[in-house]
This record gives structure tokens, sequence and C-alpha cells, in this order.
């Protein structure tokens, strides 16, 4: 009797979790960034769907935990034992099968998703410099480049981020299409430095004389603010640029207007070495100082940085 | 209030004479593993005080959006020095002193196997860890790009300065490294050949088998880093091209060679804290330890797959996509053998008999926090989701719940557990609970709002942010602070106990394991007579509390069949 009364209360306490964790996965997508691409809703399909896997294992062996504090504890001296049971084969069997399904429907979920996510134009990534081996690898490569309708040149070096545009013209902000599949052609000049814009759930390290192109469709208008998420050195904070999603026509429109007029453009790490703030502890220890962007002075540029 | 019923507390608030007369051996070149364990521990609490103090320093930096505490050159050597130290110089070699303390004692050997190299591993920890701090003094401070030290940035010195922080930071961890690799060949060596008669490898605790496991996988990795920094150092100081990536070098092969050590790094230091609440939960639970070989045979597991998970640092990496699946498999699959872990822990303390001391407090906290941790370590390696939360304080908040709520807590449970064994006094159990739920309250106020700020992308390693960061970081700015205090009634308690203690019993919390049949603290050669060994561990319940056996053991167990 008591021991069927004990496996209903599990039971219950299970339905229970799987509501509860549910709930907290549908909350999972609030606790992100707003979504400015097509494939921010994807990574946060898969987000909601971890957290609440993870919400139903925390809470179901917290729960435990705290239910064992709660109603286990010794009487005054009782050195006894609680129970006599060393293991339980099919128990341990269980708790080791289900975990390795799990995860890997959770990778094939994953996988499933990555597919979808079409930020690939990733390529070129392993060098194989020996002349046998490059046919094999560009045959075998998954990476190719995926066909865009824009392609921008994205610059960046410390502690500043610059973008070419197909009409040649160069800005520190980065305008974007809406709802056109873009190819950002990234290229870092002295260290590493990676591309991200949390609203797009995009990451990708920029490497120093490799070509690493990353394909984004955004879909929500707006202004959005890029970052070096790779730390760069000493005025790595300030390695921000705006990012602005506009319209095909309104994007048109800036492109023209670039051209035709000089964009104030201030290097933030340029401005701050020459005026350092006010901190309560000083080391003025080395560092590496900022260039005002050549590129800056010159509207127009043809080669690469 | 400890097991062992009063009556058999010896009440002595005299100074301990023992320590009075023997504390001048833990400054000597002493070859007692029991010794250089005590080195080891105090040393390395040193440093964790100190990287603590750095950790402070960031959070009052960041505690207001603009840079107004240090200048951004100090603040990049504030988070690489307090990393470096909190990994290289707390929590790896701490574990390396607990484990030297232990394992002897444990699988009931006389010491370790080479007791002259277990000295040289640990006299190579001071030296280094004052050379890395001294590199504060230099004229250019220390080194600026992290703990990873990645190319090329770590190769950004100062022009004439050919000795420089950077410099200093690749010889004390190239240091450490040889004395870690030391350390490893000494215990896989005691762990197999040292092993008093009758203790089959079925018959250790689990403790053991995490410390087997952990320094296996430093003999198997340690020496890729090892290599990689001094390819760095090759590049740094004497114009070799290996990480240049304008020169014909790549950075990204630094990135394999450093990760390929550095993640199983994180097991190196998680498995010993696995193996803590191994032995913790059984003795405070009265149960045996439920599922004994599965969770012995996990921590292989743990071992052996954590070898194929280092690209899951590098998702973002310039890594192509076959990688990326590969590594998100592999990475996930370490839930499987954590997963095992964790369950058997909880099913150890189901329909137990609770007892909840300080040590119990500290290992069902960090048990419990590991939930956390792991989950999320979880969902870092599903690809699409890294990839927006990589480099974020999302990462931050997960490696702080595994490196500070599950291993940190599980070394402070080690050390309210282990020491009455150790000093041969018990602690004050009120001050230790104190500890435990500042500590508890504090590192969660620290690092549960990291999640949230790395899920809206604030970057790791910023010094300055956006104004819409700043609530969740002045919660966690407060944490760390209160974390910062909570050390406090734990440094009072360890001194005061030490000298003022009541005396401890030699099982006071009638715990089984060969460590709690000798003397508190064991004598010079641990124990009279070298035990044998016919029962298997966590034999709780059982009257004796013993896993040695009296000579006529069979016949009375015979009988009592």
């Amino acid at each position: 009797m008591w021991r069927f009364l004990e496996y209903l209360l599990i039971a219950g306490y299970i339905v229970v979790l799987l509501v509860v964790s549910h709930w907290i996965g549908d909350q999972a997508y609030s606790w992100m960034p707003v979504e400015a691409t097509a494939e921010a809703q994807k990574v946060d399909r898969l987000f909601s769907f971890l957290t609440a896997i993870g919400a139903f294992i925390i809470l179901g062996l917290l729960g435990m935990m705290v239910y064992s504090v709660l109603f286990f504890r010794a009487p005054k001296n009782d050195y006894s034992e609680g129970h006599p049971s060393r293991g339980d084969l099919r128990l341990e069997f269980l708790w080791t099968v289900t975990p390795t399904l799990l995860v890997l429907w959770l990778a094939f979920q994953s996988f499933n998703i990555y597919q979808q996510l079409d930020i690939l134009g990733l390529q070129q990534i392993v060098h194989l410099h020996t002349p046998l081996e490059e046919p094999v690898y560009a045959e075998l490569s998954d990476d190719q480049p995926k066909p865009a309708a824009e392609t921008i040149d994205v610059f960046v070096k410390q502690w500043d981020w610059s973008f070419r545009y197909p009409n040649n013209i160069t800005s520190n902000e980065l305008h974007l299409p809406v709802n056109r599949r873009t190819r950002l052609n990234l290229h870092a000049k002295d260290v590493l430095h990676s591309f991200y814009v949390p609203e797009f759930r995009l990451q990708q390290y920029i490497v120093p004389g490799r070509d690493i192109d990353i394909v984004v469709t955004p879909t929500r208008m707006g202004e959005y603010q890029l970052k070096d998420a790779l730390f760069s050195g000493t005025y790595f904070a300030l390695m921000t640029a705006k990012v602005q999603i506009e319209s095909f026509e309104q994007y048109n429109q800036w492109l023209t207007t670039a051209e035709n007029q000089t964009i104030a453009w201030e290097n933030q790490a340029v401005a701050e070495y020459k005026q350092p703030p006010k901190t309560l502890f000083k080391s003025n220890w080395y560092t590496v100082v900022p260039e005002q962007p050549a590129i800056a002075e010159k509207r127009k540029v043809r080669n690469d940085t | 209030m400890t097991h062992e019923s009063s009556e058999n507390i010896i009440i002595n608030r005299e100074p301990s004479n023992e320590l009075e007369n023997n504390w001048r051996q833990y400054l000597s070149f002493s070859t007692d593993h029991k010794v250089i364990g005590v080195q080891y521990m105090v040393t390395t609490f040193i440093f964790f005080l100190i990287g603590g103090l750095l950790a402070m320093l960031i959070r009052a930096e960041l505690i207001t959006p603009p840079s107004n505490v240090v200048d951004r050159p100090l603040y990049n050597g504030l988070f690489t020095l307090h990393g470096t130290i909190m990994i290289f110089l707390w929590i790896i070699p701490f574990n390396a002193g607990i484990s030297n303390y232990l394992v002897p004692l444990m699988v009931g050997a006389r010491d370790m196997a080479f007791p002259l190299l277990n000295a040289i591993s640990f006299w190579m920890i001071p030296p280094s860890g004052i050379l890395l701090i001294s590199s504060f003094l230099l004229p250019n401070g220390t080194a600026q790009s992290g703990w990873w030290s990645y190319p090329p940035i770590s190769l950004q010195i100062p022009p004439g300065q050919p000795i420089n922080g950077e410099f200093i930071w690749i010889v004390s961890i190239v240091l450490i490294g040889i004395s870690s690799i030391m350390g490893a060949v000494n215990f896989v060596t005691t762990i197999f050949w040292m092993r008093a008669p009758g203790m089959t490898f079925f018959r250790m605790p689990v403790f053991v088998w995490s410390v087997l496991s952990a320094q296996l996988l430093q003999l198997v990795n340690l020496p890729s880093l090892t290599g990689a920094l001094i390819l760095l150092l090759f590049d740094l100081s004497l114009g070799t091209q290996f990480f240049k990536p304008l020169e014909n070098g790549d950075p990204i092969i630094y990135q394999h060679l450093f990760w390929f050590y550095s993640h199983p790094a994180v097991y190196i230091m998680a498995l010993p804290a696995f193996g803590i609440f191994a032995e913790v939960l059984p003795a405070f639970s009265r149960n045996p330890l439920f599922g004994y070989r599965s969770l012995a045979i996990a921590s292989l597991g743990i071992a052996i797959v954590s070898i194929f998970v280092w690209v899951h640092h590098m998702f973002t990496s310039a890594t192509p996509s076959w990688m990326r699946m590969l590594f998100m498999v592999t990475s996930m699959l370490v839930a499987v053998p954590t997963g095992v872990k964790a369950f058997g822990w909880t099913a150890t303390i189901w329909k137990s008999k609770l007892h909840l001391e300080t040590p119990m407090l500290f290992a069902m906290g960090g048990a419990a926090m590991f939930l956390l941790g792991g989950v999320t370590g979880v969902m870092l390696a599903a690809v699409p989701f890294d990839i927006h939360v990589h480099n974020t304080y999302f990462i931050v908040g997960h490696f702080h719940y595994i490196v500070f709520n599950t291993i940190t807590m599980a070394i402070f449970a080690a050390i309210y557990f282990w020491f009455p064994k150790i000093t041969g006094r018990m602690y004050a159990e009120g001050w230790g609970k104190i500890h435990f739920w500042l500590t508890f309250i504090g590192a969660n106020l620290t690092f549960f709002p990291m999640l949230p700020l790395g899920l809206q992308g604030m970057v790791r390693r910023i010094s300055s942010y956006e104004p819409r960061y700043q609530g969740w970081n002045i919660v966690a700015s407060l944490g760390g602070f209160l974390l910062g205090v909570s050390i406090l009634p734990f440094i009072a308690n360890m001194v005061g106990s030490c000298l003022y203690g009541q005396r401890a019993s030699n099982n006071p919390w009638l715990a089984t394991g060969l460590e709690w049949q000798t003397t508190s603290p064991p004598p010079r050669d641990n124990f009279e007579e070298i035990p044998v060994v016919k029962r298997p561990p966590y034999d709780y319940g059982d009257p004796k509390y013993s896993v040695i056996e009296p000579p006529d053991y069979h016949q009375q167990e015979n009988h009592s069949r």
C-alpha cells in the first residue's frame, strides 16, 4: 500500500515537473535579446528546448535532495544504515541508457537546427598546404560559400571596425538590407577578433590571413550593436560598431548619401588613448597604440586594408 | 557536533603540542606525503586568497558601466592573473595536495611511490607562483592576454623589454606543468603498485578512482599545453613564427594544443571533487555509496570521453562543420558518466539518515550546484546555442558554477571532513555552518547573474559595458564581496581549531575507509601495521565501520551466515 502511494507520489511529481519545465522552456525565449535574423528564431527554439530538458533534470534531482533534507534526517545519535541497497543494476542501466539516448536526441536536434541555420558561408577553414591534398579538401568540404544577394567586406583591427560596401563606400557603420541574404567577408588585420551581434545569435572568429565568410539574413529592422567577442587587447571593451537593419530602399539611399557626404568617424579607442578616463588605480602599463583609421580619411578604397 | 558521542571526545583546549613541536616540518623539505599534502593545501590556499582579491577588484570595476576603478591594461592583467592563479595555483595544486595526503592512506601505503619526487613537485609550486605574481612589479606589468594566452595578442609585448609579463607567465605555467606531470607519475604509480593487500581496484574508494582518472589525464594531455607554451615562448622571445598569422604561422593550432589540455583540465579539477562527494555523502547519510562500481567506472569514463571534446571551445574559431558536429556529440556524451555520478549521489542520500554537519552541507550544496553547471555545459555543447553565447558571461557563469560552486565547495567539504584526521582536532561546527551559508548564498549571487547577462550578450573580459547590463552586475558584485567576506569565518575557524579545537578521535565521523583506521593525525608511516583489506568500501550500517578485518574475520563471517 505504502509502496503504491510512493509510486503515485513520484508519478505526480514527474507530471508537475513536466508542466513546470515546459513552462520554464517557454519563458526562455524572453531571456534572449530580440530576434533580428531568421536564424535567431531557430537558435531560440533550441535554447527553449534545452532549457526545458535542463529544468526537468535540475528540478527533479534538486527536488529529491530537498525532500531528503526535509524528511530523511537522522534522529540524534542514530548512525544506523538508512537503506541497505548498494546498487540496483536495472536502475543503473536505466540512468546510463536514458541520458545516452537523451544526449543523442539533443545532438540530433542541434544538428538539425544547425543545418537550417544557413549561416555557413564559412569557408576556407583548414589550410592543407600540400598540393596533393588540396583537391581532396575542395571536393570534400561542406563549407562551400552559400549564394547571397549582397556582399559586404568587414575589416577589423585593434580597435576599430570598418565595412566596405558594393559601391566601394567605406563606413564604420554596418548597414544591412532586411530580408536579403548578405555575405560578410571577414578580414582581420592584426590579432584575432570575433564578429558578434547578440540579436543575430551569431559569432565568428576572424583570423588574420584567412578568408572567412558568413551569410546572414536580417529579418527585423532596427539598430543593433556589433561587438568584438574575443578579447583583443587594451581597448577591447570599446570594440563596438553600429548595425543598422533597414529596408532595401533605405539601404540603397544610405549608400548614395554616404558616397556623397563625409561621415564623422570617431574612433573610441583613439579618443580614450588621448584622454584616458579617471580611474582609482592607474598602472600606465604598455599598450598597443590605437591608430586613427586610415580609410576614414579616404571615402573610397579599392584595395584590401 | 560529530558522530562520536561526546564522551569519546577528549576535551583539550590547550595549544596542540604536536603542532607547536612540528610546525617547522611544514617549512622543511619533507618527503612525508602528509606533510607535503599540507604544504600544498596551505600554499595554494594563500594563492586562492590572492586570486580572490583580484576577483573582487574585477567585480569592483564592473559594479558600474564605465571604466573607473582600474585602468584598462591593469584590468586585463587582473583577469589574466585571476584565472591563471585560480586554475594553476589553486584548484589543480590543491587537489594534488589533498590527494597527496589521502591517497597513500586510502590505499594502505606507507608513502607515495617516489617521496623525493613528490617533495620536488611541491617545491616547484611556491617559486612558480611567486614568480607569476611578482610580474605585477614589472614596469609594464603582468601578462594581459587572458589565461588562454591566445596568440597573436599574447605576442604583443613592450618593445625592448625581453623580460615581460607574458614571458614570466609562460615560464611560470611551464614550471607548474612540469610539477603536475611529476605529481601525476607519482600518483598513478602509487595507486597501481602501492595498494595494501586485499585493496583490489574495486575496493578502492571512489576518491582514489577519481584521482587515478584525473592524473592519467594529466599524463596524456598536459604535455600538449607544455609544448604549446614552449613554442609560444619561442615566438615571443626567439622570433620564430609558429603561431604568427601574418608570417605563415597558425594561431588556430595553438588553440587546438591549448584546449587539448585545458578542457580535460576542467575534469582534472572536477574529478577529485566528485571523489570527495563520493566520500562525504555516504558518511553523512549512513548509506553505502549507491552504485559504487558504476561511479568508479564513470570516473574513468569521464576521463576517456573528455580527451575528445576540446574543439567545443573552438566552435566559433574558424572550425569546419564536420568538426563542429563531431565534437558536439562527444561533448554531449560527457553528460552520461557525469549524469551517472549525479544520480548515484542522489540515490545515496535517498531514504538515508542524514547528518547535516558542515562537510555534508558543502558536499550537498556542491552536488546541487553541479546540476546547474552540468546542464549549462550540455547546452554549450549544442553548436547553434554555443555560437550565440560563446565568449559571453554565460560561459563565465557556467564555468564558475563548475569551478567554484562545485569544485571549491567540494574542497571546503574535504577540508572540514578530513580536518580532524589531519590536525587531530575538531573544527568549530557553528563557524563552519556560517561559512557554508555565506559561501552558498554569495556564490549563487555572484555567478547566477552571469547566465542572464551572457544570454543578453554581455561579452566577457570587458572593463566597461552598456548601462542596460548594470542591474545583474550589481548583484554579481555584491555577491562577490559577500563571497570574499565568507572566507573570514573559515580562516578563523581553521586557525583557532588547529590550536585550540577539541581533540578528535581516530574516526569522528564513523566513516569507512583506511584513513580512518589510523590515528589522528596519522604516524609517520601511516599505519602501525599495513592493513589487510577484505571487505567492500562504503560498508555503512556495519557496526564496525571498518574495512580492516580482524584476523578471524572469515570465521566470524561464516559463523554469522
